[in-house]
């Protein structure tokens, strides 16, 4: 894992060491290497002297962290209000169906990860999905199975 | 690389410069590139007309610019033609080279025009169409205008004079007066007076003081602080800094949820131009006032947007609120008296200081002055971002603005507030929206979301679902609002799944008092507020679910069943198909029938159902009829 040191280093020298700013060293690396990795928290540790007891209360409690490695692509479905009322737990079990995951988990073959969120700011559209950053509009069955299907 | 500007007389040369640049009758197509639209393909077609420009040989004739969102989401891709502000909807990457050509000969394309509902007629100007006709556009205004990466909009339109009247003008304590005297209540949420608060960080002991914008808006159903951070975000960077004038702070932080990608990119963009020209940096416009500004992302956590926790985020710490005997405003970051206001509440302050605290006080009701901007969404026709006067009524902005309920179906209520907000109910809709109205309903004002609900959502459910989501977002360090939203969430769900017991109601209203009074942060302390609401205006729907078993919006799925009409079944198969347990039984030319024990009641054989046959039907508290003998067949109205 010579290659997480390497990041941690210039992650942190983005921040000129500075340790007020850890969540966003964190957010870098979690976008850098799609999750964080034992060595890369205590990487962080020993490159900006945080105890790595305070570098994982910090990475714990957040949930833009993980410290399992997601899938290729990332499915999200959102659970906001608006889109709640206007039929969002009716796409996330019909996608659960499609994907055969809960929100949380990730496909064995590391194809998907599926995950909800609280709101993703685009309430005049719900309900609403993200595929690998692309939003889509309350997909239909066959819409989502081809949404599904081209990423491979 | 401009050259950094060095008092107000150069800011205002620079605006006539730019104006004289600018041909004030060649026609600018505008799309709108919004979060809404861009997810309609606002890229595809923004890229697509600047070819298509470009293929016919119009660059001298036309010009063509992305901009903020426009808050009409649900019309999406929205380009707007200005200066006559002609305003296409649902445009395609199809309709491109029609729309430029047409645009060329200033001439209309008919079928691309906004069709009013209710008359039926073709609506060619943006500001003539209902949804915009109906509101004060003071504060949101500007983004349909402003390519928010390009400063040199935000000049043109006056931007940034605010600023150079402040420091050339003003004095620190004047700046503070008026937005005192205009009575800015902060539009986050608890409409706390901006100007008291900016007053305590400005007075608190100490030589370094910070000014904050949050932009953590967390709250589901709301999106109005993503919408102008992303479409005008030199509006808040210009309130921010003028704040930071009238406190006495030299740094700022603008929080900004990690789920808004577009609001950090452009807020950066902002910074760095706004330190080109001279707003940011060491003596601004020449005034020896110096102000340097840090954008950071939060990291997904809901209780982060409460002030104490929001700088403890910033500090790189666990975003944890504390208890606030000592107001942030002394004591915040790195203990120091810090200042934190939302992004609305800053995008306003520089109207304020341009155009007077009188001006200001003109709008709005006695105690709430001002616009403040909705999210309106949910079950309602004309979904998007809406800016009113404070004291307009609900029923004005759901029917009169939003045109009503999707598919002429009966309101049932309006949430308003967030998860700490309430359910309102028709009787309320002519209840005027202001900060101490809604609050005397016994919901809020909150950040602006005001989700639309119909006689098809549960409030029970509904109920279940914000303490689900509080549950899941408490940070557990107090014990009320940790534990009480845990059994909370357990009663309502028993009571949702047909468990539920009659003095549940009374442990509900117990439990609810408890957390008012006991929890740490306003998370917990509003918590039970979406269901002490919806026991206020709809207890007949609780009690349905706890005596008869029955849900009356037939939402609740372990309460409700289906069961396909034998007369009406016209057994066209497409139920069946799309079942996905295998539980639609029958066959061509067979009455189809539903198998109860297969059944998982997800609703989709309800959805498929064609509209001329209407036959399978949702039914609540009452049995399932025996299905048709087998082998039933279809009775076929118009033959024999």
């Amino acid at each position: 894992m010579a290659g997480v040191a390497a990041l941690v280093s210039k992650v942190v020298g983005n921040y000129r060491n500075d340790k007020n700013m850890l969540i966003q060293i964190l957010l870098d690396l979690q976008g850098g290497l799609g999750w964080l990795p034992q060595e890369a928290l205590a990487e962080v540790s020993r490159q900006l002297r945080v105890p790595v007891t305070r570098v994982y209360q910090v990475a714990s409690y957040y949930k833009a962290f993980s410290f399992a490695p997601k899938g290729r692509h990332s499915v999200t479905v959102c659970l906001g209000t608006a889109c709640q009322v206007r039929g969002a737990p009716r796409l996330l079990d019909r996608t659960q169906d499609m994907l055969k995951l809960a929100p949380g988990e990730t496909s064995p073959d590391m194809r998907f990860s599926l995950s909800t969120v609280n709101c993703l700011g685009c309430c005049a559209l719900g309900p609403v999905m993200v595929v690998d950053g692309k939003y889509h509009s309350n997909p239909s069955t066959s819409e989502l199975q081809h949404i599904v299907e081209s990423a491979q | 690389m401009p050259t950094r500007l060095s008092s107000p007389e150069q800011l205002e040369s620079l605006r006539k410069d730019i104006l004289s640049r600018r041909d004030s009758k060649r026609p600018i197509i505008t799309v709108c590139a919004g979060t809404g639209c861009q997810t309609y393909g606002a890229g595809d077609v923004y890229q697509d007309i600047v070819q298509e420009v470009k293929k016919q040989g119009l660059e001298t004739k036309l010009e063509v610019k992305a901009t903020g969102c426009h808050g009409f989401c649900e019309k999406g891709v929205v380009v707007v033609i200005l200066p006559e502000e002609i305003c296409y909807v649902k445009v395609t990457a199809a309709d491109v080279p029609e729309l430029v050509g047409a645009a060329a000969k200033k001439i209309l394309v008919e079928r691309l025009l906004y069709v009013d509902p209710t008359t039926g007629q073709r609506i060619a100007r943006e500001p003539d169409i209902p949804f915009y006709r109906n509101q004060t556009r003071i504060v949101f205004g500007h983004n349909k205008r402003i390519d928010p990466k390009n400063i040199e909009d935000y000049i043109a339109l006056g931007g940034y004079a605010a600023l150079g009247k402040a420091l050339s003008q003003m004095s620190p304590e004047q700046v503070l007066a008026e937005v005192k005297k205009a009575d800015l209540r902060g539009r986050g949420g608890g409409g706390f007076p901006a100007g008291k608060k900016w007053e305590e960080t400005r007075n608190a002991p100490g030589d370094i003081k910070y000014v904050i914008v949050n932009c953590d808006e967390g709250d589901p159903g709301a999106y109005m602080d993503r919408s102008l951070t992303e479409g005008n975000p030199h509006a808040v960077l210009e309130g921010l800094l003028i704040g930071a004038y009238a406190i006495g702070a030299r740094e700022g932080f603008i929080y900004v949820r990690q789920e808004y990608p577009l609001a950090c990119e452009n807020l950066n963009v902002a910074i760095k131009q706004a330190q080109e020209y001279g707003f940011l940096g060491d003596n601004i416009l020449g005034s020896g006032f110096g102000f340097t500004v840090k954008v950071h992302r939060g990291a997904g956590a809901f209780v982060s947007g409460e002030s104490s926790a929001l700088m403890s985020a910033i500090e790189g710490k666990v975003g944890e609120p504390r208890m606030k005997y000592v107001h942030t405003a002394v004591s915040g970051i790195k203990d120091r008296p810090s200042n934190l206001n939302n992004v609305e509440t800053w995008a306003t302050v520089p109207l304020i200081i341009d155009k007077g605290a009188d001006w200001f006080r003109s709008i709005g009701t006695a105690g709430s002055k001002g616009t403040k901007i909705f999210s309106l969404v949910g079950k309602v026709n004309n979904t998007g971002l809406v800016e009113i006067p404070m004291g307009m009524t609900l029923r004005e902005i759901i029917y009169g603005i939003g045109g009503g309920i999707i598919k002429g179906k009966r309101f049932k209520g309006v949430q308003t507030g967030g998860p700490s907000g309430g359910i309102l109910p028709e009787q309320c809709l002519d209840a005027p929206v202001d900060f101490d109205e809604l609050a005397k309903l016994g919901s809020m004002m909150g950040s602006g979301g005001m989700v639309v609900m119909d006689e098809e959502t549960c409030m029970v459910d509904v109920a279940r679902y914000f303490v689900n989501f509080l549950c899941e977002e408490s940070c557990g360090k107090c014990i009320p609002c940790r534990e009480g939203l845990r059994v909370l969430r357990q009663i309502l769900t028993d009571i949702c799944e047909g468990r539920g017991k009659p003095e549940d109601i009374g442990v509900i209203r117990e439990i609810a008092e408890v957390m008012a009074d006991a929890s740490l942060c306003a998370l917990g302390t509003t918590a039970a507020n979406p269901v002490l609401t919806t026991l206020r205006y709809f207890g007949n729907e609780y009690e349905a679910h706890i005596k008869d078993k029955r849900c009356p919006a037939r939402s609740c799925k372990s309460l409700t069943s289906y069961y396909i009409d034998p007369q009406k079944c016209s057994a066209c198969l497409i139920c069946r198909r799309n079942c996905p347990t295998g539980a639609v039984n029958g066959d061509k030319g067979i009455v189809h029938w539903i198998d109860q024990e297969k059944c998982s009641k997800c609703g989709v054989c309800f959805e498929v159902c064609p509209d001329r046959f209407s036959a399978v039907v949702r039914i609540s508290g009452e049995p399932v009829p025996p299905p048709p003998a087998p082998g039933t067949k279809v009775v076929r109205k118009h033959e024999g």
